[in-house]
């Protein structure tokens, strides 16, 4: 655990001009490392999820940088930035953003049918990613006939099809009830992240504390302290 | 090869935008619908203009001549001014003209066997060349000359004239009248009425007219190139000569915009294009609202501003082209079935009419998917994360 995987240098960004002008995030400067698990946490509107976009190639800081595997993302033509997103980062969106005409096989090979890759190859693959997060069965269905759960599931396998490096969860569980919330972010833990892999997760949930690695708390749009997670056990 | 690859690549991304559209089946049905009945309208509209437009020259067509020489007034065939027979001694003296010969078209009113009356169009060739004759599909050309003789035209409006044999007789102001011949003729007359051919001389003795006598003086250059000057020549004694082509679309003009059965149409054709416009614009655009945060959830994944362009523009186009095929397809069964009932239905569907239809589909396409287009490559990854 101690290869880095992303590191954010000063980080700034507001919104508005003039009067209504809000620092959503102030300075903010971590590491998240390979083979961990970093949750953020803080109060609504402390600057989570804008840090996230940050980090992760969606949105332009105002000041600062980030390094992700030895380039500075900000410095990439938009183009690179968009092959960045697509090559290096996956993404599970709160609310999932699946498609709901497409089937649960088509909506995990998006990214790989994005990379240009065949889409025979990219379905099969799609598949046994479906098959990891065991929705094998439900390959030909549409995510609508599928429960929020397994949903969250589809999402996080076609955020792992790409095989990126950095993962990023936005909210995991807050449209889940407690005890699927823990069994998803317990099957993140045990079958996603691995040691060539960083998985930041932004989260309110308490229930889910348990297994980070670390937790690095947010106030204000300022890192207000991080501690390292409550062992785990196996 | 390299560009089969680049195909290829594309593939994969238009299969995605192809099923994103196609399986929203309530949605791509009222697509395509629409732009299937604008363009229903349009061909329709069109096409029957067409088909009168082309019935209107109809004379000018079946006759044929290079060059027509008229009064500057003449709009249209039917309303021919007959000028004096000095004119054709002049057009006959203008070098590079190779002939000219004079033709008398007008309409009078025969007695037909059972004793009606019947309205028709006489069409009067000249006697020595006979030049402007139609096709003959039974009897002798020939006898045209022999006394009375004359050609009755099998087209929509034969059946008017009592289904006549060779050796019919009818009468015509006090003259008799004898069927020596049928004719066909490519392009059926707008107005209704039966055409009978004779020879010039019989036409204007059987049919009372004014001093002068001559339609039209049908001119035959000696090579297109002198046809420029023929014309300026012919201007100077205060006449008009005009190619086929030229009277035809001034016919095509006078009825388009000089009648209220053309400007009708025209407004017809704007109309449904502005209906089939409104119609899929609005529904591809709500389309692709509802899609809009799918395309930023794309956009955040890492699909380009192109990709989502060529995404949107294949989706267009695709629903364009098949509301196009459906509207057309529908038309014809339309004018078919029409025809079929109606065996003078003036409707024709050209090639142009049915370009004019898909440059109006290709910009309804075009416009629709603009607006939406703005809309999604505008978007902000960050608003989807957001949620
Ligand atoms: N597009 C924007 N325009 C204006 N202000 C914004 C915009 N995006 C975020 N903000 C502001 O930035 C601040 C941080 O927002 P952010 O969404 O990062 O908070 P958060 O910690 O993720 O909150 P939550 O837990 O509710 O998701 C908030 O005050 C928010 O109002
Ligand atoms: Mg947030």
């Amino acid at each position: 655990m101690t290869a880095t995987a992303v590191k954010a240098m000063g980080l700034v960004k507001w919104f508005g001009e003039g009067d209504v002008k809000t620092y959503a995030v102030r300075d903010v400067s971590f590491e998240a490392y390979f083979g961990e698990m970093l949750y953020i946490v803080g109060p609504s509107g402390s600057g989570k999820t804008t840090l996230l976009s940050m980090i992760s190639g969606i949105l332009r800081p105002d000041d600062g940088s980030v390094l992700v595997d030895n380039k500075m993302i900000w410095s990439l033509s938009n183009d690179q930035i968009a092959d960045f997103r697509l090559k290096s980062v996956g993404f599970v969106f709160q609310d999932y953003h699946l498609f709901p005409r497409l089937t649960t096989a088509e909506n995990v090979a998006i990214p790989l049918i994005l990379r240009r890759e065949n889409w025979d190859n990219a379905i099969k693959t799609a598949k046994e990613y479906l098959e990891i997060v065991g929705l094998k069965e439900r390959a030909e269905l549409t995510p609508r006939k599928l429960s929020g759960g397994e949903q969250q599931r589809v999402a996080i396998a076609r955020a792992i099809a790409g095989r990126p490096d950095i993962l990023i969860f936005d909210e995991p569980t807050a449209s889940l009830d407690g005890d699927t919330g823990r069994k998803i972010v317990d099957f993140i833990k045990k079958d996603v992240l691995n040691d060539r892999r960083c998985i930041i997760i932004v989260t309110h949930d308490g229930r889910i504390y348990e297994y980070a690695d670390r937790i690095m708390q947010m106030e204000d749009g300022r890192i207000s302290g991080t501690e390292q997670g409550a062992p785990h056990e196996e | 090869m390299k560009v089969v690859r680049s195909v290829k690549a594309w593939l994969g991304i238009l299969r995605i935008a192809y099923k994103l559209l196609t399986n929203d089946r309530p949605k791509f049905a009222a697509l395509i619908v629409g732009i299937a009945f604008a363009v229903f309208l349009m061909v329709q509209m069109t096409s029957i203009f067409a088909g009168i437009l082309g019935r209107a020259s109809s004379t000018v067509t079946n006759i044929g001549a290079r060059v027509w020489v008229m009064d500057p007034a003449v709009k249209t065939v039917a309303n021919n001014i007959p000028m004096p027979d000095y004119v054709l001694d002049a057009v006959r003296s203008i070098d590079g003209v190779k002939f000219a010969v004079p033709l008398y078209s007008g309409g009078a009113l025969v007695r037909l066997q059972s004793g009606s009356y019947q309205a028709v169009t006489v069409v009067g060739l000249d006697e020595g060349s006979l030049y402007g004759r139609p096709e003959l599909v039974e009897g002798k050309i020939e006898d045209l000359y022999a006394e009375n003789a004359f050609i009755a035209v099998r087209d929509a409006e034969f059946s008017k004239l009592e289904k006549p044999q060779i050796g019919s007789e009818f009468e015509l102001n006090d003259h008799r009248g004898v069927i020596i011949g049928f004719a066909k003729v490519t392009s059926a007359g707008l107005f209704g009425t039966p055409t009978l051919y004779t020879t010039y001389k019989r036409a204007i003795q059987y049919i009372p007219s004014s001093r002068y006598t001559i339609s039209f003086i049908l001119v035959e250059p000696k090579s297109n190139a002198d046809i420029q000057y023929i014309q300026e020549q012919i201007r100077r004694i205060g006449y008009i000569a005009m190619t086929r082509e030229g009277f035809v679309s001034k016919i095509a003009r006078y009825y388009m915009f000089q009648t209220g059965l053309g400007t009708n149409i025209l407004i017809m054709t704007v109309v449904s294009f502005i209906v089939g416009l409104s119609i899929s614009g609005q529904t591809f655009y709500t389309f692709i609202l509802e899609n809009r945060e799918k395309f930023g959830a794309l956009k955040a994944i890492g699909a380009k501003g192109r990709e989502l362009l060529a995404m949107i523009l294949f989706q267009a186009a695709f629903t364009a082209m098949m509301g196009y095929g459906l509207g057309v397809g529908l038309c014809s069964l339309l004018i078919a079935l029409a025809k079929l009932r109606l065996p003078n239905y003036a409707a024709s569907i050209t090639y142009i009419n049915l370009g004019i239809a898909f440059i109006m589909v290709v910009i309804i396409a075009g416009i629709s998917s603009c607006i939406g287009i703005r809309k999604v490559v505008n978007i902000e990854p960050f608003e989807t994360f957001r949620g």
